[in-house]
């Protein structure tokens, strides 16, 4: 194999077992993208990092990550009313914060077109819900595309940018986690490098681009166009499959990866109903779902999440009075989770009981196996600050979590954060938690990179109205847990070094007059902090910081000369109070049946933060 | 073990392997060493792993797919000829929501212990109960532990080692294996880890 930058920049055509999110990058490629933005959120983050294997000199388009998705989509917008074909990419829940921006984009004349990239997540693997994205593609008269494979990432990804340039457009890909990162063999055409046009291209010439009144309509009226535009193409596009296996009884309607699970439950069925895969899945191809419909007996619509397609199937059944049996979703079991094969199987079984039998047993087994939910990492500074913060609270308090990995803490021991929602939502929720509250101390949590992204308004208006709440902020200086992206305040963007903006100085601009400051390594100094933070009658923050241990580690084993060391535990000290394994629960401590205490040398990085939780001064520095 | 009667240019039966471990295990790179293998092997293959928030010390899989008539990338319930553990709770895991009876098991036997067993809420487990579990199904139990490596990051390799040498991935020979090595790793890294593939795995 060849370094991944390269592969992707061969003119030549060439195979390569790729990951779905790295063939999307082919395909921009290939494309003539001229600028990506991003806000990272799984299952999207790969995308940078195949962008990031392409030197900045050789990257055939300009990258960013934005401060979050909706300035990123502002951000793709413009270039492309300036004639540049662009991109922008998020997770399922980024749409929600973009959508302000996003809803007003079939409005707009896009010169260059624009492909915006949506990592949905059915099975919520890294999300706070499952929603489906679909349901905002209806309501802003946006196409969607939906690929199952990587190759089809790539091939889809072409199309939605041609449609995107030829109609001035918004066109949705709509990838789900499982397609994002499925890997298989791709084969690639080749790609001529065009000298690209930089002109600033936009124009004023029918009008100015402002949706106001009677002008808002209009474009009302030219997004309807377009999108019945795109339906009719969908019918001629080969993008649609059908699977015709002569059977006049039984169809399927389907898309995406719940296709793939469709066809390898199908391998044990000796007759196998008939299947239609959308590719363009909003609009439908009416012409061809119509003729599919009506030749069938029973047409069962098997479709992760809501019931979007079936909806207009069943609308489009009926106008056409059709005389087909429409099998949609039933229990609210098929609306939730995603459509393995497993659960392609249940439902199916469900539908047509004698085509396949239930799944075999073997699937449930009776052995019970601890549950083991994520959890911070050795050394983890947001560790220290809960062990810490602990201490400063009493069990009536109430605290509030945010997103990023500092939301672990709201599982055993720490029982940190009782309540969350979405990013930089914690300082609005504890500001209504207070009012009419003399008795429980509200304290909420943010990280930095949520800090920027969405924290700022929350902040501000506890300022402007004067909520008595406090707010740690748990800076890490890195977006942690997506993969660690830089963010405004490290002094480092995708494309080099940067100005810092200091959370410190962010604040202090925002009008927040208590602001205290510690690293969380010193746990009784930010006990301290936080006790004297909560009994302030104002506004207050703690900015709680430790560099991410995780990346900080990472890179002192690439640097020359690099020494692990590790923590060791004295016997004759230790007196088993467990407090090390229990209380501060780092997962290095090891607990065995006789009460004694270890290290595991698979994951003591020996920062040594755990030295000053131990009441016997058991624990010894890292020789 | 898949019989010879498997053997042809490609496998008529899909071959399902399911890769289970701990996040920071490293489990990523042994998967992609097993699919490129694959693919030298002449397998057509199909892989997915689990990115995101599970990498923090949350249970991770990969799966992998062999074979010409697979569509999805993962391993159903049940229906894995081969589950990989990096862990021993994880390779429990493995048994009870992937394994297919009379398959194979390989795992490396480090513990990294679950919260509840850091509480004192419940036992540890042990490697004998895992054979139970093997035994009482008909899948065959290889277990793996190197005393005296360097680096915890080449449990993988040593887990690669056993699977090599008890030849259980059909028709991926050692040359594969070293092609697919050779593709991921470089310098003194590749080196360490070719010795100890080649040694007592
Ligand atoms: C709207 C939205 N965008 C992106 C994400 C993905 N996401 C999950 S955790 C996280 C990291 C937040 O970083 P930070 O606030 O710095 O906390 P850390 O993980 O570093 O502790 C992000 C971006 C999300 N959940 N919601």
């Amino acid at each position: 194999m060849k370094h991944m930058g390269t592969m992707l920049m061969r003119e030549g055509p060439f195979e390569e077992i790729v990951m779905g999110n790295t063939a999307l990058v082919r395909a921009m490629i290939e494309a003539g993208t001229r600028v990506v933005t991003s806000y990272p959120g799984s299952p999207t983050p790969e995308i940078a990092t195949a962008i990031r294997s392409i030197p900045r000199g050789d990257r055939p388009f300009y990258f960013e990550f934005s401060t979050n998705e909706k300035v990123a989509t502002e951000v793709a917008f413009g270039a492309a009313i300036n004639g540049h074909l662009s991109t922008v990419f998020f997770k399922s829940v980024g749409l929600n914060v973009a959508s302000d921006t996003f809803v007003q984009l079939s409005y707009m004349n896009i010169l260059g077109g624009m492909v915006v990239v949506l990592g949905d997540d059915p099975g919520a693997n890294s999300s706070q819900n499952e929603q489906d994205n679909r349901h905002f593609a209806h309501m802003s008269y946006t196409p969607v595309l939906e690929p199952s494979n990587p190759l089809e990432v790539y091939l889809f990804y072409k199309e939605a940018a041609s449609l995107a340039r030829r109609y001035h457009m918004p066109i949705i890909l709509r990838l789900t986690t499982h397609v994002c990162h499925a890997k298989e063999k791709v084969a690639f055409s080749a790609f001529t490098p065009l000298q690209p046009d930089d002109t600033p291209r936009f124009n004023v010439v029918g009008g100015p681009q402002i949706p106001l009144t009677e002008e808002a309509l209009g474009k009302k009226r030219e997004a309807l166009r377009k999108l019945e535009e795109v339906g009719r193409t969908a019918n001629e596009s080969n993008l649609n499959q059908l699977v015709d296996n002569r059977n006049r009884r039984r169809g399927i309607i389907t898309m995406g990866l719940p296709y793939l699970s469709l066809m390898d439950v199908l391998e044990k069925v000796s007759e196998k109903p008939d299947i239609l895969k959308l590719g363009f899945v909003h609009p439908v191809p009416r012409k061809i779902v119509e003729a599919f419909v009506k030749s069938h007996d029973e047409v069962k619509i098997l479709e992760e999440l809501d019931d979007i397609l079936e909806k207009d199937v069943k609308s489009l059944a009926y106008d056409a009075g059709l005389k087909t049996r429409i099998l949609g979703k039933t229990d609210p079991e098929t609306w939730i989770g995603e459509y393995t094969a497993d659960k392609v199987q249940d439902v199916l079984n469900d539908t047509w009981p004698d085509m396949l039998g239930a799944r075999h047993p073997a699937a449930v087994l009776p052995e019970v196996v601890l549950a083991r939910p994520p959890q911070m990492c050795p050394g983890c500074g947001h560790r220290s600050a809960f062990h810490a913060i602990k201490k400063a609270l009493s069990g009536q308090d109430i605290t509030v979590a945010d997103i990023g990995c500092h939301t672990l803490g709201y599982l055993p021991p720490y029982e940190m954060g009782q309540v969350m929602m979405c990013m930089g939502a914690s300082p609005g929720i504890g500001s209504g938690l207070s009012l009419f509250n003399t008795s429980r101390k509200v304290v909420v949590f943010m990280g930095d990179s949520t800090f920027f992204h969405a924290g700022l308004p929350g902040i501000l208006n506890a300022v402007f109205n004067q909520h008595p709440i406090t707010l740690i902020l748990m800076e890490n200086g890195t977006t942690a847990m997506t993969g660690h992206q830089d963010h405004a305040a490290v002094g480092e963007n995708f494309n080099g070094p940067t100005d810092k903006v200091p959370v410190r100085k962010v604040l202090e601009g925002l009008g927040v007059k208590h602001i205290y400051e510690v690293d969380t390594y010193q746990q009784s100094r930010l006990t301290e902090r936080v006790e004297t933070a909560v009994n302030n009658p104002e506004f207050s923050v703690v900015i709680a910081r430790h560099p991410c241990m995780l990346k900080f580690t990472r890179e002192a084993r690439r640097k020359p000369g690099y020494q692990a060391k590790q923590v060791h535990i004295d016997q004759k000290l230790c007196n088993q109070t467990h407090t090390c394994v229990a209380a501060f629960g780092c997962p290095t401590f090891t607990r065995h049946t006789d009460g004694k205490v270890t290290i595991n040398p698979d994951l003591c990085i020996g920062d040594g933060s755990c030295l000053q939780t131990c009441p016997t001064r058991a624990i010894e520095k890292p020789g | 073990m898949l019989k010879s009667e498997t053997i042809g240019k490609y496998l008529m039966k899909p071959f399902n392997i399911y890769l289970i471990g701990v996040g920071g295990q490293g489990i990523g790179l042994l998967s992609e060493i097993l699919l490129r293998a694959a693919d030298y092997a002449g397998h057509r293959v199909k892989a997915v792993d689990t990115h995101g928030l599970a990498q923090r010390g949350g249970v991770v899989v990969s799966h992998l797919r062999l074979g010409d008539r697979v569509f999805s990338p993962l391993v159903q319930g049940g229906e894995a000829d081969l589950v990989i553990a990096l862990e021993r709770y994880e390779a429990l895991r493995g048994l009870k929501v992937a394994a297919r009876d009379g398959g194979a098991l390989v795992y490396y036997d480090t513990v990294w212990q679950p919260l509840d067993v850091r509480l004192n809420r419940a036992a540890e487990i042990q490697a004998a109960d895992i054979h139970r579990v093997c035994a009482a199904r008909g899948i065959k139990d290889y277990v793996v532990f190197h005393p005296a490596l360097e680096d915890t990051r080449m449990q993988n390799t040593a887990v690669l080692s056993t699977i090599h040498k008890n030849e259980l991935i059909p028709e991926i020979q050692e040359k594969h294996y070293k092609n697919a090595m050779e593709d991921l790793l470089q310098g003194s890294a590749l080196k360490q880890n070719l010795k100890l593939f080649e040694g007592n795995g």
